[in-house]
């Protein structure tokens, strides 16, 4: 997929909805700029765990479909 | 292939699970602990967080019921949900069993439970592989299939698997830590439909047996307790009760009341009486009438 667009856009899916952050916004930036605390959170990429340590040096890159879990109620 | 079951037959009642010490207080099970993959729990009740009313219910219910290990999904972020699950369990002290609920493939257990072990720092994992949403039961051979991956990537298996010795066995030949068979299907509340198996199960296997869902109410985990049961794990039979936390003290009390009959050693059943009264020196009130 593309990288950033003209406008410095990173276009990508979180959690099923359409979501743009800037270019060079890594994955503990999404995470912080949702609102969370890193603590009880974990992030997939196209279906891929991205180890909580990685996240400062792992950028976004456009159209990649981004799942961020928390730990619920439940079983 | 797996072995085959300890072909014993013995009387199923015919069970010494004591070391001979007498154990007159619930608080003398404190040196009687649960141990799963070598890590010590005093109680042998293991409540899931699923179905409370509320974070505040659900907290009050928990620690009514002595826990100390709890059940939580992995769910997407829902920022405006009140109340954090996560401060919950920071405050109370109680440890996170991360599960794997609603997959239906070993492919997706095992990618939520990576997703679990990177959400709680912990390779403990309640695997959880079923096959259907209508009886939410277990699907053996995705739940053999994820066991063995998860355990070959070095997590901590605690499986939920069918009232079945031989799966029970294959999986314990597969590593895990703990089996989990059901007593009756997830929410249902129907109790343990089959001890028989059970008790096949108690007898076979090394690793702990945690008695998870089916259960209704506290006769049920007392029940599970009486058959060797090392634990119980339940959820709904407290969380939807319609005094949560009251239920979550009659839980831990029926739990407490298993494993002490248990250890007692419950004398055997019989189909006619046989008199606790000596008829020895038993008056005769006809004489002289």
């Amino acid at each position: 997929m593309s990288a950033a667009g003209d406008d410095g856009a990173v276009r990508l899916t979180v959690n099923g909805d359409e979501h743009v952050v800037t270019s060079g916004t890594t994955v503990a930036g999404l995470v912080t700029g949702l609102g969370l605390e890193p603590r009880g959170v974990a992030v997939a990429i196209d279906g891929e765990v991205v180890t909580r340590r990685t996240w400062p040096d792992r950028p976004l890159r456009g159209g990649e479909h981004v799942e961020v879990l928390s730990i619920a109620q439940g079983g | 292939m797996a072995e085959p079951l300890r072909p014993d037959g013995h009387d199923i009642d015919d069970i010494d699970d004591n070391d001979g010490a007498d154990v007159t207080d619930v608080a003398d099970l404190g040196e009687d602990p649960l141990v799963i993959a070598g890590e010590a729990f005093r109680s042998r009740l293991i409540l899931g967080t699923g179905g409370a009313p509320n974070l505040d219910e659900l907290e009050r219910a928990l620690v009514a019921s002595g826990t100390e290990l709890t059940t939580v999904a992995l769910r997407r972020v829902d920022p405006s949900a009140p109340g954090s699950l996560f401060d919950l369990l920071r405050r109370t002290g109680i440890r996170p069993l991360p599960n794997t609920a609603g997959c239906f493939t070993a492919r997706d257990a095992v990618r939520t439970a990576r997703m679990g072990r990177e959400a709680l720092e912990t390779d403990w994992v309640k695997l959880e592989v079923v096959a259907d949403e209508r009886t939410l039961l277990p699907d053996p051979v995705e739940l053999l299939d994820a066991t063995e991956q998860l355990v070959d990537d070095g997590f901590v298996v605690l499986a939920y698997t069918n009232d079945d010795p031989v799966l029970a066995r294959r999986l314990e030949d597969a590593g895990v830590a703990a089996v989990m068979p059901l007593g009756a299907p997830i929410g249902s509340g129907m109790g343990i439909r089959n001890p028989y198996n059970l008790a096949i199960i108690r007898e076979a296997a090394e690793v702990p047996v945690v008695l998870d869902a089916g259960i209704g109410t506290a006769s049920d985990a007392a029940l599970a307790m009486e058959l060797g049961c090392d634990a119980v794990l339940l959820a709904t039979a407290v969380t939807r009760a319609r005094h949560p936390v009251t239920m979550a003290a009659a839980m831990r009390h029926a739990v407490e009341a298993g494993r002490l009959a248990r250890r007692a050693g419950r004398i055997p059943r019989r189909l006619y009486a046989e008199a606790s009264t000596s008829f020895e020196g038993l008056a005769d009130l006809d004489a002289g009438g």
